[in-house]
């Protein structure tokens, strides 16, 4: 490791001598032995992490990556996954980083068949979280986007509080759901992937049907539906059915701790895994390995339930509210990530024509 | 002898040289900022757009038949030239009598009536789209009204954005409008709404129409009123372009529908230049006395109660609601929120306490500015230029134009047409700090050569002409008179380029990075992250963005000279 580092910061300081004053980043390629079966990897003294708009990780681990590694790291966020992918898709022939955080399995497979991405196996991934890994990327963290309900709504009224995706669409719970819009919220995205996993590509908009019979309503955007169509929440909407995570009710405790007043109905969640990855072309990639071995670092790991709402792919400590309030779904619906990739577009045309028109 | 004629030949050079410098020099003056929108702007978003009719092999312009094959097009083109044609006469016809009120009638507190119906204009839309929201959604003041999410609040929002436009553009010909006119067609008989209707409607058409190509320009173009308060059922063209780009990357349907965009707003933007023109040129015509008189509630009853709706209502009554909201908390008043601005929010919502961020736009703004006011000052004074040939009043004509385009393109297609261009050596300045004034200064430069032309082509070419013949130099003209009338411009020019770009949220939200956000950005992050300590202070963030700019439109419109603008 030390020499590896001493033979790319030799490289790197001769480079940076030759080109003088210029300010470009000094890059060069560094011959290892390389695992991945590629002869050579590339180095420099910067490293450019791009990242979903959603990534948080606090300052001190910032610091603490910066200052082990050496390198001086620059942070975009350029938007949501969906934007994320297609950023690195149009810009495959000048990167825009070297490495990426926030592809989910709904568009790892474009980011995999677009070839943005260049293969790389952590050995920071412990054996027992080989579970979610998938070619080329490294997973990072996974959650389950499922149904919430408002469980004193439900007990106040003498409702049942719905279990499944078929309890929906049965008139005791007319016009209670609010869902978001697939084609811009990515936990809208998942929820219609949920239906298709469990109703096939054939049955899917059958149902939708009958869920907008049933008065569902769409918003565009997450917080639109948890914060003010949500009776859960603290805007106290109108609906006591929405799609969120199976994290929020850890966020819906009441003050004496005892219970949230919320519940996410896991027969109804859609797992949703991140992945990091190193992009192809990057000029540091060498550093972007550094970053996605840190990123599965227990600090790292131990911070993502708290900035990030997700669960780590390694083993680590949760958070009590989340032990107690925040059980993930046993049997949470999946769907390969290739075939989102080839169906996902359609899949989102298709649904507004049928739900929004 | 010969150091005679020597003498005589440096004086001929001189004499004819002159021109030829001062000819270079004006050329000069303009391909700085051409060059300045020819990189940052024409030629990325060509490039993007261009992408859109390559299918790799040849060009193409199948990406046109597949669009406009798609009902769902027409219906979404028919959506935004509807609207936009609905909230531009809301507009008018609301405009028009705080117009009145405004620039013709003398009260106490009439300053401060200007600078509340001028604020609204330059606010973020991330905030009226949040005042509006806390307004219509459940547990808000009219959510009686059943107006969340409807076709009516949309329309509410743009003319709240939009009514200032059609006061400033009559408002200030108004005031200056000859009063003899109608004072004579009264005296002829004609009953005062006669006089309206025959004689200061028609006098005021040109300044109208110009105002209401600009307002319908801004509303056909509007994407967070439409993203934030439209839910999921309405889409304009450019919320579409943003869709097709960012989340499908269909480049084809993205180009496509980016040039008709391009189109429309081409079509609207040349009538408002013609007809600004016109009016600049007409207004000469006008006594330049105040025709203003005290206000008197018998005689313009009708003005002052759609003044007191519109202020209140309209313009007031979301800002208030908004500020009243940021200091609640549990039912109790509470300044919590925004001592929450010292932190980064509940569970991680922030890499940076939002005091860093406020310190973010402040220097990005000051930097927009100076960019947009440099550019701004030399496109006016070469577009003010009157040459006597065509082909130089065409190009100067384009040269206009073309720096008014950047009102009309989505900032998706400029921030992806960055990434994709700005890409090599020197120029990749894609995770650059540098873009995000450059691209806040390219969104406020349109508005900046609007406040500051006008004031140059008031200047009266006879002044001109007499201060040539009179043996002043080129520069000596430009030193001592057009300088201090742009100056008379440069308050308020300065204030809409700061205001653009503490407000401007669509194409930073792209280039910011997570430890630099501006404002806006931590605004919109806030609001999309749980807990209620987040919601209130992207309340709290919200009401001071919104105070900071009514403070510098409020110091802009007292800097600004008497008269000036029309825009």
């Amino acid at each position: 490791m030390f020499t590896r580092k001493l033979t790319s910061l030799l490289a790197a300081a001769a480079v940076a001598a030759a080109l003088g004053a210029c300010s470009q980043p000094a890059s060069s390629s560094t011959p290892t032995a390389g695992s991945e079966g590629s002869a050579t990897i590339t180095s420099s003294t910067k490293l450019t992490v791009v990242t979903h708009d959603s990534f948080a990780l606090p300052d001190e681990l910032k610091a603490k990556f910066a200052k082990e590694s050496g390198l001086d790291v620059t942070y975009v966020a350029p938007g949501d996954g969906g934007a994320l992918v297609n950023q690195l898709i149009l810009t495959k022939d000048a990167p825009m980083g070297d490495v990426v955080f926030g592809i989910d399995n709904s568009f790892s497979g474009r980011a995999v068949d677009e070839g943005i991405i260049t293969d790389y196996d952590s050995p920071a991934l412990p054996a027992t979280s080989k579970q979610f890994d998938t070619p080329d990327l490294t997973p990072i963290d996974f959650g389950d986007v499922c149904l919430n309900a408002d469980s004193q709504w439900f007990a106040k009224e003498g409702i049942a509080v719905p279990t499944t995706l078929e309890d929906l669409v049965k008139p005791e719970y007319k016009d209670l759901l609010v869902v978001t819009n697939p084609a811009s919220s990515s936990p809208g995205l998942s929820f219609l992937l949920a239906t298709i996993s469990a109703k096939g590509d054939d049955g899917y908009l059958d149902y939708w049907g009958q869920l907008v019979d049933n008065g569902v309503k769409v918003v565009q955007g997450w917080s639109d539906a948890y914060y003010t169509e949500f009776s859960g929440a603290d805007g106290k909407g109108p609906r006591p059915l929405v799609v969120s995570y199976a994290t929020s009710p850890a966020y819906t405790v009441t003050e004496d701790g005892s219970e949230s007043t919320t519940v996410a109905l896991l027969g109804t969640c859609f797992r949703q895994v991140e992945y990091a990855g190193v992009i192809a072309g990057a000029q540091n990639q060498k550093g972007a390995q550094e970053f996605i071995d840190f990123l599965l670092s227990e600090d790292v790991q131990s911070s993502i339930p708290e900035t990030m709402y997700m669960y780590p792919v390694t083993d680590v400590a949760l958070p009590a509210q989340w032990e107690k309030f925040a059980p993930l779904s046993e049997q949470s619906l999946t769907i390969e990530p290739d075939e989102i990739s080839a169906g996902r577009d359609r899949w989102t045309k298709d649904w507004t024509a049928k739900v929004i028109g | 002898m010969d150091q005679g004629l020597d003498r005589e030949g440096h004086r001929l050079i001189r004499r004819l040289g002159a021109p030829l410098a001062g000819r270079a020099a004006w050329v000069v003056a303009g391909a700085v900022p051409a060059l300045f929108l020819a990189v940052f702007f024409l030629v990325p978003v060509a490039n993007l757009v261009l992408r859109g009719f390559h299918d790799g092999g040849s060009w193409t312009l199948a990406g046109f038949s597949e669009v406009f094959s798609a009902p769902r097009t027409w219906r979404i083109l028919w959506f935004t030239l509807y609207t936009a044609t609905l909230a531009t006469a809301a507009c008018v016809a609301l405009g028009l009598p705080v117009a009145y009120l405004l620039h013709r009638c003398r009260f106490p507190g009439r300053g401060l009536l200007r600078a509340i119906v001028a604020v609204p204009f330059v606010l973020p839309t991330v905030v009226v789209a949040v005042a509006f929201g806390s307004l219509f959604n459940p547990g808000g003041l009219l959510e009686f009204l059943q107006l969340k999410e409807s076709y009516l609040a949309i329309l509410l929002a743009l003319c709240f954005f939009n009514v200032a436009v059609i006061v400033r553009t009559t408002g200030s010909v108004w005031s200056r409008l000859d009063p003899r006119l109608g004072q004579a067609a009264q005296v002829l008989g004609a009953s005062p709404l006669r006089t309206l209707w025959t004689v200061t409607l028609p006098a005021l058409g040109p300044a109208i129409a110009a105002g209401a190509s600009l307002v319908f320009l801004f509303c056909s173009t509007s994407f967070g009123i439409i993203m934030v308060l439209g839910g999921v059922k309405y889409s304009t063209l450019e919320t579409e372009i943003w869709y097709q780009t960012t989340q499908l990357l269909d480049l084809r349907a993205a180009a496509a529908l980016s040039v008709t965009q391009l189109v429309i707003v081409s079509g609207s933007l040349l009538a408002s230049t013609a007809l600004q023109r016109r009016t600049q040129q007409s207004l000469r015509l006008h006594v330049d006395d105040s025709a203003e008189h005290p206000l008197s509630p018998a005689r313009d009853w009708f003005a002052l109660s759609v003044t007191t709706l519109v202020v209140s209502v309209l313009l007031v009554l979301p800002m208030a609601n908004l500020v009243i909201r940021s200091l609640r908390r549990d039912g109790q008043w509470t300044l919590q929120n925004y001592a929450n601005l010292a932190t980064t929010g509940s569970s991680g919502a922030l890499s940076v306490p939002v005091w860093q961020a406020v310190w973010n736009s402040a220097w990005i703004a000051a930097v927009a500015c100076v960019i947009a006011v440099t550019m701004g000052v030399l496109v006016s004074l070469v577009a003010s230029r009157r040459p006597r040939n065509r082909g130089g009043r065409l190009s100067l004509t384009l040269l206009e134009g073309a720096f008014l385009l950047p009102l009309g393109v989505s900032a998706v297609t400029v921030g992806f047409g960055y990434l994709i261009t700005l890409n090599r050596g020197p120029l990749d300045l894609r995770s650059s700090l540098v873009l995000i004034p450059i691209a806040q200064a390219l969104v406020a430069l349109p508005l900046v050569v609007r406040s500051l032309l006008p004031a140059l082509r008031a200047i009266d070419p006879r002044q001109l002409e007499a201060a040539r013949a009179l043996g002043s130099s080129g520069w000596q003209v430009l030193r001592r008179i057009e300088l201090p009338h742009l100056v008379r411009g440069l308050g308020l020019a300065v204030g809409f380029a700061l205001a653009t770009s503490l407000g401007e949220f669509g194409a930073t939200s792209f280039l910011s990075r997570p430890d630099n956000p501006t404002l806006p950005v931590v605004i919109y992050r806030l609001f999309g992250r749980p807990g209620p300590d987040n919601y209130g202070m992207a309340l709290a963030a919200s009401a001071l963005l919104a105070c900071v700019t009514a403070i510098v439109m409020g110091a802009a419109e007292q800097a600004r000279g008497k008269g000036v603008s029309t825009w």
